[in-house]
Parts: structure tokens; sequence; C-alpha cells
């Protein structure tokens, strides 16, 4: 038998968690700074060789032949053909190496706190562990376990280490999507029960009466238009940034958001696809209400994480709108979307977790001329920008542009709306580099700033060389899904 | 040297003099970084102006791949360098004012503190502009087109701690986004009919799209006018044309170099550029051509109003520039796209020139730039002064047919004679507001020189006011020769009967293009000059004779007079409409809805219920937490273990029936 690359690298993380957990009989009590000091880089070297062993995902996956590889298959629950049964194909591929990706940086990130460190630590290892889980399983419920396993540690990160109102926050942050995900539990039940089998590869040739997917299609929509957010079920997403831990919104932004996306693909698209193209023009139109609406409200926020929370909901209505055009240029384009947000909304969330970090306040209006004092803070914050409001050479423009030239094919005024969301996304984020970064720069704490320091600066040189990479040369990206793309969508849009 | 490395290198050397000057900048220091990117500037100036011969002359047109990109739907993108004529005039164009105004900047910016970072900008602004014009498809077109406007944004903003600045640079880049809508939409609806993106292809096809219409809506649009309509949308943008131009004025926040070389003689005229590059497309559209010479010729119009009217010598010049970009497209409008583009060349050399001897005489005031402080200036710093002239003659075209004219002249001649000889509604109408314009621009041009120049000394900083230094000068020489001969040199390749070798297909050529000048009756063709005159003459007349009369001119003009001095009150309008009501229509959306309606119905009117049912809520919250936390681990161990719990079952009490 091979060996199990995927399990691997699913549980190597949680190998970190048996490893903190174990510190207390290394240093007894009375050594806390160095249980501390020990746990934060456990955690990073542990995060940090999940990454390499991630990387051999992508070299050992064949993306000329595309479809689900790296198999591996153990019977779990035979009653119901219930399974530990984990592969990839070439679109959770990145969602993998994006989580291994952030994992390392959330946690250089979270060096910078203080209480309960082993703890926070632990509960970034375990986080990361579920989210591999998610994008490796192709098991019914063993998918449901690690989506849902997820929220767990999520949930700590924010109640526990998050803001003043962290306990309202992680409370809607659970209502929301543990609503969502009962929903889908009842789905995933029945579309078991009726095919009998939890293999997520066959459900994709099963046929289901047409009012029966109508419903299942329902339920799972209900789950990940939650976890996506689409306008009107995003109003958790600002409260859980503001409240949660630096570390814990570049993982929400960076990855959790992407399983609602992920989960479209996975399910909506690929097993339900009649009524997928049925309930199409209502996605669409939520989705073009999200990116104008999200855009606009994003316009009259004074919090800067606020804003860039609400800006992250107007980026997923790209990716909706790109999915559920059908072609392939869109869903490439909200692949792009995804990878890329996951990519620079981590970099924003950190950006501001640095002046946060310093200033401890978030409110625009007390800043004003930073790019004086800290130059090399404010070109990386700009390269951010630049790469958020979709600028050609960075990742954001290649999503932003593919999603939208699928939603041209689908309806072109729908591309026209949408692309009302390009000039509003250069507004307020301009707008909030210009009165953050710009202007005189006459208050005395801002004037007491520093620039960043060598942690700060290695959280964000893997953001950057990625972003430029994916908006200069996206074949290297674009190339191992392509295959898998066309096969979803049956080559509609293509020249 | 092979011909590929140095098309190739004509475009990349700005690039790495962007990254030296930009990653290495504060350890060069400002004198090494001034050396590094103004050098690898001129190599690729001097690089181009060998390309231009020998691309138009001797060796034609060329591509050279540099690699894949983009992938839409299966047809590849690809990063290119293609250099056709159309490349070849606006390479040398850009590369060769780019240098002058590093060299310039040298001078001009020695006493400000973030000196590698304005060469930074700079050299990267070039970069951007080449990749826009050395494009092979619409996209590496439109990295070029918002690259160019970041580097605006950023060097208007280039003093950022200056609010005015700040705000400037904000609104160039958002009102050129308004551009880009249309650009962007353009693009799609290019690959969703053409099937292609790239121009080959995209020429190939388009002939066949003559009869097809886009639904849209419940209305339905002529394909190739939509299309058209939509990338001129981008055109204004990048162009300030009339209705999108709010912006180019205020971009004078912007030190004078970058006004000169940004805002005058390069990326403004990259619209002109695009609808040239794309004139295969538009020549099947001619709804949309009308459209393009109205908008130009009513651009023109309206510009010069206003140019008349300002007394900020950065922001005369500045409408004075969109009122030439409305000559340029107007002629793309009537299909005289050579002298579209030989406009677009002549005016790079005498705006440009108009623009740095503007700066030198604000670096001589000490950055005074209002008119009304000037006066007298002559005597002080008379090399300028000499250079304005020259500049300001080849902008209002003077020039005798036949023998010897500024540079200006014949290429405004040659727009005119085309609208005349166009023979349509809006050609006619076309010539008559640019003949207009033209009496306007001669009028505006000698009022400034007046003002700045003549009678007496109205401020104090003329006490101290001392000729700029030979590096600030001598860019201003070949800009000068330029403005003076570029007419002369350069008519016989764009316009004669040969243009058609000349341009090789680069762009679309009518075949009596080359004759119409020769039917046009001699006294159109003398009315250009005659009106130039006449302007030049009210202004002397005006200005320096009897000063007295402007005031009660002024009073007696009363509303008109303030409807133009007020840029007929566009941005009141656009602020209005917009920059006060967005954000305020975000805020009730944010209040009222997600936090009223939403979170009202939603998760808080569910936890308002719940919190009322239940006092004791509140004493355990902090367990709370932990309670569901540790509720959802146990489910999922509980899943996770199933099998082995199985197992024991079986073990022990064996087999589950």
């Amino acid at each position: 038998m091979a060996f199990p690359l995927l399990s691997f690298v699913t549980f190597l993380p949680l190998f970190g968690v048996a490893v903190i957990a174990l510190l207390p009989i290394l240093f007894p009590s009375g050594h806390e700074e160095k249980r501390t000091q020990a746990s934060r880089w456990i955690a990073l070297g542990v995060s940090i060789l999940t990454f390499i062993s991630s990387l051999a995902i992508y070299a050992g996956y064949d993306a000329m032949a595309g479809g689900y590889q790296l198999i591996e298959k153990k019977d779990w629950i035979p009653a119901f053909g219930i399974a530990y049964h984990k592969g990839i194909d070439g679109i959770s591929l990145w969602f993998v190496l994006l989580s291994a990706l952030l994992s390392p940086i959330a946690i250089l990130s979270g060096f910078a706190v203080k209480e309960r460190v082993p703890s926070f630590m632990a509960a970034l290892l375990l986080l990361e562990t579920m989210m591999i889980g998610v994008f490796t399983t192709l098991d019914f419920v063993l998918f449901y376990v690690f989506f849902e396993g997820v929220l767990i540690p999520m949930f700590l990160i924010i109640g526990v280490w998050g803001g003043e109102k962290r306990l309202y926050a992680a409370m809607k942050f659970f209502l929301y999507t543990f609503l969502g995900s009962v929903l889908m539990l009842i789905a995933i039940f029945a579309m078991v029960l009726k095919t009998e089998s939890a293999d997520m590869t066959q459900m994709a040739h099963a046929t289901l009466p047409r009012d029966v997917a109508l419903w299942l299609w329902l339920a799972f929509f209900a789950s990940f238009a939650i976890k996506t957010p689409m306008w009107p079920f995003h109003t958790w997403l600002p409260l859980a940034h503001v409240e949660a831990p630096t570390a814990g919104s570049v993982i929400l932004a960076g990855v959790l958001l992407k399983m609602g996306g992920y989960g479209f693909i996975r399910i909506s698209l690929q097993m339900l696809p009649e009524a997928s193209t049925h309930f199409a023009p209502w996605v669409m139109g939520l989705s073009l209400f999200a990116i104008v609406y999200t855009s606009l409200v994003a316009l009259a926020q004074t919090d800067i994480k606020k804003l860039i929370a609400y800006s992250s909901v107007a980026h997923m209505g790209f990716v909706t709108l790109g999915l559920f055009s059908g072609t392939v240029p869109g869903v490439e384009g909200a692949l792009f979307v995804m990878l890329s947000h996951g990519l620079v909304s981590a970099g924003l969330f950190l950006v501001v977790g640095v002046v946060y970090e310093r200033l401890h306040t978030r409110e625009i209006a007390r800043f004003g001329g930073v790019a004086t004092i800290m130059p090399c803070y404010a070109t990386l914050a700009m390269l951010l920008s630049l790469a958020a409001v979709g600028l050609p050479g960075t990742s954001g423009f290649v999503g932003e542009f593919l999603a939208m030239q699928g939603a041209w094919l689908y309806r072109p005024a729908v591309a026209a709306v949408a692309a009302l969301g390009v000039i509003l996304g250069a507004v307020y984020m301009l707008w909030l580099y210009g009165r953050v970064f710009f202007g005189p720069c006459d208050k005395e704490d801002v004037k007491s700033l520093t620039d960043l320091t060598l942690r700060e600066k290695a959280m964000f040189a893997p953001l950057i060389l990625f972003i430029l990479w994916m908006g200069l040369y996206p074949e290297t990206f674009r190339h191992v899904f392509a295959t898998d793309v066309v096969h979803l969508v049956g080559g509609k849009g293509a020249v | 040297m092979d011909v590929s490395l140095i098309d190739k290198a004509i475009v990349f050397l700005p690039l790495v003099g962007f990254l030296i000057a930009g990653l290495g900048g504060h350890r060069l220091g400002d004198h090494l970084s001034q050396l590094i990117t103004s050098a690898l500037v001129t190599v690729s100036a001097l690089m181009s102006i060998y390309v231009f011969h020998d691309v138009a002359f001797v060796s034609g047109a060329r591509e050279h791949v540099l690699a894949p990109w983009l992938s839409v739907g299966g047809t590849m993108l690809n990063w290119a360098v293609k250099v056709d004529t159309l490349t070849a005039v606006m390479m040398l164009v850009v590369t060769s004012v780019s240098a002058l105004v590093h060299i310039y900047s040298i001078g001009y910016m020695h006493h400000d503190r973030g000196v590698p970072r304005f060469m930074a900008y700079l050299s990267l602004f070039t970069f951007f502009m080449l990749m826009l014009v050395s494009a092979d498809n619409l996209v590496q077109m439109f990295f070029g087109w918002e690259g160019v406007g970041l580097s605006s944004y950023l060097l208007i903003g280039f003093w950022y701690d200056k609010p005015s600045a700040r705000k400037a640079a904000m609104k160039a880049f958002w009102v050129n986004r308004v551009g880009d809508f249309g650009f962007l939409l353009g693009i799609f609806a290019c690959y969703q009919m053409a099937g292609a993106l790239d121009f080959v292809n995209l020429f190939k096809n388009a002939p066949q799209l003559v009869d097809y219409s886009v639904q849209f809506g419940q209305s339905s649009c002529n394909a190739l006018t939509l299309i058209c309509l939509l990338f001129f949308m981008g055109a204004m943008g990048k162009s300030a044309q009339l209705g999108l131009h709010t912006w180019l004025p205020d971009a004078m926040e912007g030190p004078t170099p970058v006004s000169a070389l940004i805002h005058a003689a390069t990326m403004v005229t990259a619209g002109v550029f695009m609808v040239a590059r794309l004139s295969p497309l538009f020549e099947l559209a001619p709804t949309a051509l009308a459209v393009v010479a109205c908008v130009g010729a009513a651009t023109a119009f309206i510009a010069a109003t206003i140019g008349m009217t300002q007394y900020d010598i950065k922001r005369v010049i500045a409408y004075s520039t969109m009122s030439q970009l409305g000559y340029m497209f107007f002629a793309a409008g009537v299909s005289a796209y050579g002298a579209s583009i030989f406009h677009l060349a002549t005016h790079a050399f005498f705006k440009a020139l108009l623009f740095l001897a503007a700066g030198s005489v604000i670096h001589a005031m000490s950055g005074e730039q209002d008119m009304r402080k000037m006066g007298g200036l002559w005597r002080k710093i008379p090399y300028t002064y000499a250079l304005m002239w020259i500049g300001s003659l080849s902008l209002a075209g003077i020039g005798i047919e036949g023998l010897f004219g500024f540079a200006g002249a014949y290429s405004k001649d040659m727009i005119l004679e085309a609208a005349y000889a166009h023979g349509t509604w809006y050609g006619i109408l076309a010539f008559a507001l640019g003949i207009m314009a033209a009496f306007m621009t001669a009028f505006y041009s000698w009022r400034l020189i007046v003002l700045t120049f003549h009678g007496q000394a109205r401020g104090e900083a003329q006490v101290k006011a001392h000729e700029s230094p030979t590096i600030m000068l001598a860019p201003l020489v070949p800009l000068a020769l330029g403005a003076i001969f570029a007419g002369f040199v350069g008519h016989e390749w764009f316009a004669s009967a040969a243009n058609g070798a000349f341009w090789q297909n680069a762009i679309f050529v009518k075949e009596q293009a080359a004759e119409t000048g020769h039917h046009v009756p001699w006294l159109i063709k003398l009315l250009p000059l005659l009106m130039a005159l006449a302007g030049i003459g009210l202004a002397i007349k005006l200005y320096v004779q009897r000063p007295y009369i402007i005031l009660s001119i002024v009073q007696r003009l009363g509303l008109l007079y303030k409807l133009v001095a007020n840029k007929y009150y566009i941005d009141e309008i656009y602020d209005r409409l917009f920059v006060r009501t967005l954000p305020r229509l975000g805020g009730v959306l944010w209040h009222k809805v997600d936090e009223g309606v939403i979170d009202g119905f939603g998760p808080d009117g569910v936890a308002v219920v719940v919190q009322k049912s239940g006092e004791r809520l509140r004493r355990i919250q902090t367990g709370y937490l932990y309670h569901y936390a540790f509720g959802m681990l146990a489910g999922v161990t509980l899943l996770v273990l199933w099998p082995f719990i199985v197992r024991l079952y079986v073990f022990f009490w064996g087999g589950l029936t």
C-alpha cells in the first residue's frame, strides 16, 4: 500500500496538538514562560512541515489526467456504505495548499497573543487538521465531521481570545453556521439513505427525482450560503472578524469562507447539476446584490477591520457569480477569486493586526500619514490593496476578470452590474488606504509607530509572492484544475 | 544586436530601473537612483529611434511572444511585445518624452525627500505605458491601461501628506475606473461574439458581426456598435473626454514633470491610441464613430472655453490638453486615424515643452502657480520665455501651407481638413467646433504668455526669480526642436499618398484619405491659421493694451462667464450625485437593512426571545461557551470512534443481530 500522504498531511497538525498537550510534563509549573515559547515554535514548526508535505501532494498529482487521485479508502461503517475515504482532485488540491500555507502565517501572527498561548496554538493546529480534512475527504459523513469540526476551534478562538464583544460574536457565528449545518446534515442523511452509499465520487452519478434534488439543493444551499457568506446571510461575518484575534481572522477569511464555495462546487454543482441550473438565476441575483450592496456598506464603515470584512462578502459575490454561470471561464474565475481572496484578505487582516497591536485601535479616523512613519508597511499594504481592487498583474484581477467573463456569457446585464463592483471596490479600498496612510501625520501616537519587525515581514513575504505569481503567471495554478473544471461544466463557454 | 532583444529591452529597461530605484533606492541614494533610472530610459529612447526607423521603413512589423499569461475558456493570451508602425510611433514618443522628463526631474525634484521613489514611479509608468502600446491582445492592453492609471495615482499623490494631492489622486483613479468599466465589458463582449481577444483574430472575425445584435435585458443593440462604444467609454476616462474629464485638471496637484509626461504627452493619449489600434472595429460601426466624433469635438470646444478663464498656469495647460485630445478623437471619428496619431505625436512634443516650461516658471516663482501674481518675468527667465513661445506657436498651429509650419500646424490642419472633407453632418460639426477651438487655443496661449511674462510684476516672488539650471533647460531643447520640426519631417509619412506603406495595416487607412486634402477649398485651408492669428491678436490687444476692458467684458457676460469659469459646475453636480450620496446610502443600508431588518428578524431577534425567556442565561454565560464546545467535541469523538465502538460491541456480545 502506498504511503497515505493525504492522511499524513491531514493529521500532522494534530500530532503538534498532542506535543503541545504534553508540554506541561516537560515544563512543569513555574516554567510557564518556557512552555509558552516552546508551544509557539512547535506550532510554527509543525505547520511549516505540514506545508512542505502538502507540496508533495502537488508533486504527486497528475494534472493531465485530472480526476480524483491519491485515494485512500478503508471501510468504516459498511452497513451504510460509510468509509474512511480520502482523495483530491485538481480543485481541492489548491484549497489544501492554501490551508497549509495560511496556517503557519496565522500561527506566526499569533505570536502576538499573550494569554493561554499553548491552548491558542493547539486550537490553530486543530483548526488546520479540520480544514485540510474538509478538502481531502471523499466520504459524505466524514466530510460533515470535518466541516463541522472546523467550528469548534474557531468558536474557541473567537470566544476566548477575541475582543470585547467576543461572546456575542462567537455565539452569532455559531448560531448562524450551525443552523446551516443542521440542514446540511439532514440533506446528507437523505442522500446517503437514498443512494445507500456515502461515497462522494459516486454521488455525482446518482440520479435523484427532480423534486427531491431541488429540496436537497436548498438544504445544502442554506449551509454554504451562510458559510460563504452570501447576502443576506452575511451579518455574522463582520462581527466575527472584528472580535476575532488577527490569526483567527486570517484563517476565517482565508480558508473558512472558501469552504462555502468548495461545497457549492463539490456538492451543489457536481451532485445536483440540474437543480443548480434551476436555481442559478436566484444565486446570480443574490450575488449581484452582495457585490453592490456590501460594497456600498463598506463605504460607510469607520472600523478598518469591518470594512475589509464587508469587502470579503463582495468578493465572495464574484465567487458565486462565476460558479453558477456554469461556464469554464466563470468557474475558473471563481476558483481564482477564492484562492486570491484567501491570500489577499489574509494579508489585509494582517495589515490591520499590525497597527492594532501597536495602537489598540482600528478606528479609521484615528490614523493618517502612516506612510511617512512606516514606509515598508505602507508599501505592502498598497500591494495588498491593489490586489483587492483587482489590478491586472495581481491575483485579484485574474479571478474577477474570468468570473465576470463567465457572468457575461450567462447574461451580459449580469456582468454589467457586477462590474459596478469593480468601481466601488476601488472607491472603498483607496478611500481606506488614503485615510490611513496618506495625509498629514499629525497624531502623536501615530508618530510613535515603528515599522515592521522581521517576524511581521516573514508573514507578508509568502503572501506577496503568491499574489504576484498568480497574477503574472496563473497557468501554474490553472493547469492543475483545468481538466476538472471542463469536466464539471461540460466545457460550456470555451472557444 | 538581435532585433527581438532590442524590442524587448525597450519595454523592460524601465522596469529594471523601477526595481532598482524602488527596492534599493534608500541604499543607492538620490544621485545614483536618478542616474540609473534616467540612463536606462535614455537607452530605451535611443533604441526606440532605431526601432521606429526599422519598423516603418525597413523590416516591418513583428511580434515576440514572451510567455503565456491568461487562459480564457481555452484561448491563451500571451505576454507579448508586438511592434508595428503604430506601436513604434508610440514607443518613440513615450520613451523620448519620458527620458527627457527623467532628466528634467533631476533638477526639478533635487530638494525633495522622496527622490528615489519619484524616479521609480516615473520608470514604472514608462514600463506600463510600453506594455500598453506593445500588447497583442486586449487584456495585456488592459494590464498596461490599469498600470498607467496606478502610476498616475501614485504620482499625483506623490506629496501624499497634502490632503489636496491625496484627493486628486483618488479622484483620478476612481474616474478612470468608471471608464475601465466600459473597457472590461467591451472585452467580455468581444470574447463572446468574436470568440477572440487577440487583435489578429479579433479583426479577422469582426466583419462577420456586422449584422449581429446583443440582448441587453429587453432591448437589443448592434453588437459592434455596443463593443466600440464600451471601449470608447474606457478611452473617455483615460483621455479625459467630456463627462469623464474632471480628474485631469485636479491631477495638476502632482509634481510638474508628472503633468508633462503623464497628463499631457503620453498616458492621456492612451485612449486615442486605443481607438486607433481598434480602428478595424470602429470602421465597422459607423454609429460609434459618429459618437466619437461628437464627443471629441464637444470636448475640444468646451475645454477651450474653460481654458480661457483659468488663472492657474498649469490648469490652463491642462484644459488645453483636454481640448487637443478632443481634436485627436474627432479625427478618429472621421476615420482620419493617421492624422489623429500624428497630432498625438506632435502634441506630445509641444505640450511636454509647455508643461516643463511652466514648471520652470513655477520653479523660478518658488512654487507660485497663480498667473495673477506673476507678470514681467521675461527679463528674469529669458530662455524659458523663448521656449514658451515656441510651444505656444506650435500649439496654436502657426504655419504656411506648403512652406513651413510649427509641428502643431501640420497635424491640426490635417485633422480639420479631414473633418471638413468627410462629408457627414458630424464631420462638419467637428470642423466648426474645431475651428472655434483653434481661435480659443491661440487666445488662451497668449493670455498665458502676456499674464506670465509681460506687464508689471504683481507678486513678491519675482524679486528672487531666477532662470532654471541647465539640467532643467537642456531637456527642453530637444522638445523645442520637436515642436518646431516634427510636423515638417513627419507629415510626409503620416499623411502623404504613401501613408499606406508607412502604416502597413497597423491602423485602418481610408483609401482616398490622402486625396481629400486636395479637394478642400483654399479658404478652408487658410481658416485655421487666420483664426489662430486672430486669437493671438485679440489676446495681446486685450491683455497688453487694454487690460481694463477684461473686467467689463467679464461683467457683461455675467452668468455665462461664471458658468464657464466654474467649469460648468460639472464637479459640483458629480459631488451631489455620487460623492456625497454613495457613502450616505451605504450608511443607510448598513444601519437600517443589515442591523435593522436582517439582524432584527434574524439572529438578534432569536437571541432576544431566548434572553427574555430565561434570566438565568446571563449568569451561566461564561460556562455556556465551553459547554457548547464540549458538546461538539464529544459528538465528533463519538462519530470518529464509532467503528471501534461497533467492534467492541461485536467483541463482547457477538454480532449486531
